[in-house]
């Protein structure tokens, strides 16, 4: 009998592909959005995963994300380093700065100063050239992505607004009319700013930003082996007054920054709420009436000795079949559309949990349109097949 | 009394519908005896009672009052999911419209009745194949039922209702939605098929030109059966009906 009703539901074509596209368009629009959504938020504290090595950040208290650099006195650093347990500190610039570009345009940039000494802090993944370069003069590391982008040259000096090539090791940059010359080329995780990033040391670094008696954006701690993190991070709490958090709580607190003080939540809201409005609009009625046009074989068959909970099951097996269904094709289409807009145009990140917010949308969507046609069901009085 | 010979009796049998200003009393105490092997026709004008009636007898209402005996059980007495079963086991249905799941083949259609009963998928489809070369579509199985002319469907209809063995069958309208020779052709099948002695068969018509088919005829009126009559004296009634109208214009 379920494969009578399966050929039920899938024998009705227009109302199948009806309950197919709303459940999969509103797959599509709920997935889409929360991937998107989720790749926007995982690129905000994109310098945080790009420094593993740090077991602990220390920041000024009053900075609310990573982004948001409130400079420390560079005494806070030797502060940090005399806490019992600290294996090693290092400080770290980061800033936004002009960069004059080989062809005399100008371009923001993201600029990163790393510990002189150590280098911690530079991308782990060099596409040309080597880290060590930073040792030499003037040398600054650039994205791939910045190189192909906003840092591209025109391939045509003359023609400034022509065809671009990307940028390459060996040209020149001016950052506050001081000479940056690129010695290498590093893949990185997108950020949300989306504007070039450089790696430099931290004394070159503060030498690019304009004059200013705090200059220690950040400080990355080590804990000595054998220390507790979560104990060291509130010993250096305790002892500084500086904002001390592990890389997991960093990441959560510039999250909810953006969640709390912007509207991207809502506007992402909005758009899923839509698609789960127009699942429930679509698919839903889409069912309702497939059972509704049903509703006189299922008379019939009540009548022929079908028990009810019969019935019933036969509607809850249509409804998971096309709420599988609209939920794969959904999850296709929403995988396929992620990983065919090249490079890292769209911030899309599929996690596992969107799926199961997907599937847990369309249950809902299925489970209460079946719930409204199995009332039908329920109600169905058998002797209606002998009024015409 | 209810004779063993009886299949079904109704002594005074009671329906009513609504409350108040809206009640409608369907049947005002039947009585009727169907035997055996018995082909009854109910006849009568609409809204005499004949759809309550064989809703009562296959079990799908239930009598307010009266007593009543269907295959020796009085399916009124039964609780809903006791009804249902006992429907599936003894009685069989042919409706007006036929009622053919659209979207399945024939042979699954046929099937329908044991798979709701759970009886295994090959047993069941081997039974309706069987049934449907009975009613002369062997060959066409895996057809759709909308390829078939309006007479197959009932054919169709009638080997679903003839697959589980019913001793009640129950065939409203059989022949309103075909023409005069296909409703023949159908009534001579249903006719041959259910000849058994242990089996009943209930029909509603207002086909006068299936009389014949029946053994006798119950003529219902206002929620009665006013009487029992041959398909011979139905017939005569109805000319003797009909030249009456014919002089009164």
């Amino acid at each position: 009998m379920r494969t009578i009703a399966i050929k039920m539901l899938f024998g009705d074509t227009a109302k199948f592909y009806g309950i197919l596209l709303g459940l999969s368009f509103a797959t599509l629009l709920i997935a889409q959005q929360a991937s998107i959504f989720v790749g926007l938020m995982s690129r905000t504290y994109a310098l945080i995963e790009e420094t593993p090595q740090a077991d602990l950040w220390v920041t000024d208290p009053t900075m609310q994300f990573v982004d948001d650099t409130k400079p420390m006195q560079v005494t806070a650093l030797q502060r940090v380093r005399s806490v019992d347990g600290v294996g090693w500190a290092v400080p770290l610039f980061k800033g936004l700065l002009v960069a004059k570009l080989p062809s005399g345009a100008r371009q923001i940039c993201d600029v990163v100063g790393v510990d002189d000494a150590s280098l911690i802090g530079v991308p782990a993944r060099m596409i040309k050239g080597d880290v060590s370069v930073l040792r030499k003069p003037d040398t600054i590391i650039i994205e791939t992505r910045g190189a192909r982008s906003r840092l591209a040259q025109p391939i045509n000096p003359a023609n400034p607004t022509g065809p671009k090539r990307p940028i390459e090791i060996g040209e020149e940059l001016e950052l506050n009319e001081r000479r940056a010359v690129i010695g290498g080329i590093a893949e990185t995780k997108p950020t949300f700013q989306n504007v070039p990033t450089i790696y430099t040391t931290y004394s070159r670094a503060i030498g690019f930003a304009p004059a200013n008696r705090r200059t220690l954006s950040m400080i990355l701690v080590k804990a000595a082996p054998g220390v507790s993190v979560t104990e060291l991070r509130d010993r250096i709490a305790r002892e500084t007054e500086l904002a001390v958090y592990t890389p997991d709580d960093f990441a959560w607190t510039t999250i909810t920054y953006w969640m709390t003080q912007t509207g991207i939540p809502i506007n992402f809201g909005i758009a899923i709420a839509l698609g789960f409005l127009v699942g429930v609009a679509i698919a839903g009625q889409m069912f309702y009436n497939f059972t509704l046009d049903n509703l006189k074989y299922f008379g019939a068959m009540k009548a022929m000795g079908a028990t009810t909970a019969r019935l019933l099951g036969l509607v809850a097996l249509q409804g998971a079949v096309a709420g599988v269904l609209g939920l794969g094709l959904g999850l296709g289409v929403t995988s396929i559309v992620g990983l065919a807009i090249p490079g890292d145009k769209l911030a899309f990140k599929m996690t596992w949990h969107i799926p199961v917010i997907a599937a847990a949308a369309v249950i809902f969507i299925v489970v209460a349109s079946s719930l409204f046609s199995m009332r039908r069901v329920v109600k169905l009085d058998p002797s209606e097949v002998f009024q015409g | 009394m209810i004779e063993p010979t009886n299949s079904i009796v109704c002594n005074e049998v009671f329906k009513t519908f609504g409350v108040g200003d809206s009640m409608v009393r369907a049947l005002r105490g039947v009585n009727l005896q169907v035997r055996f092997g018995e082909m009854m026709a109910l006849v009568g004008p609409s809204g005499c009672g004949k759809t309550t009636l064989i809703s009562i007898l296959a079990g799908l209402l239930q009598r307010d009052e009266g007593e009543l005996a269907v295959l020796g059980t009085d399916p009124s007495a039964l609780s809903n999911h006791e009804r249902t079963i006992w429907r599936g086991k003894n009685v069989g249905f042919i409706f007006q419209q036929f009622n053919l799941i659209p979207q399945v083949s024939i042979l699954e259609n046929v099937a329908v009745p044991l798979l709701l009963r759970h009886h295994p998928k090959r047993d069941a489809l081997d039974r309706a194949a069987k049934l449907l070369e009975e009613v002369g579509l062997k060959g066409r199985e895996l057809t759709r039922p909308s390829k078939l002319s309006g007479g197959q469907q009932q054919r169709v209809a009638i080997a679903r209702a003839l697959v589980t063995g019913p001793r009640l069958l129950v065939c409203d309208e059989p022949t309103s939605a075909l023409d005069g020779a296909t409703g023949q052709k159908v009534m001579g099948l249903i006719r041959e098929l259910t000849a058994a002695a242990e089996r009943v068969v209930i029909v509603v018509t207002h086909d006068e030109r299936i009389y014949h088919f029946a053994d006798r005829i119950a003529h219902l009126d206002d929620g009665r059966v006013t009487h029992v009559s041959t398909p011979a004296e139905a017939l005569a009634e109805s000319a003797e009906r009909m030249g009456d109208a014919a002089k009164r214009h």
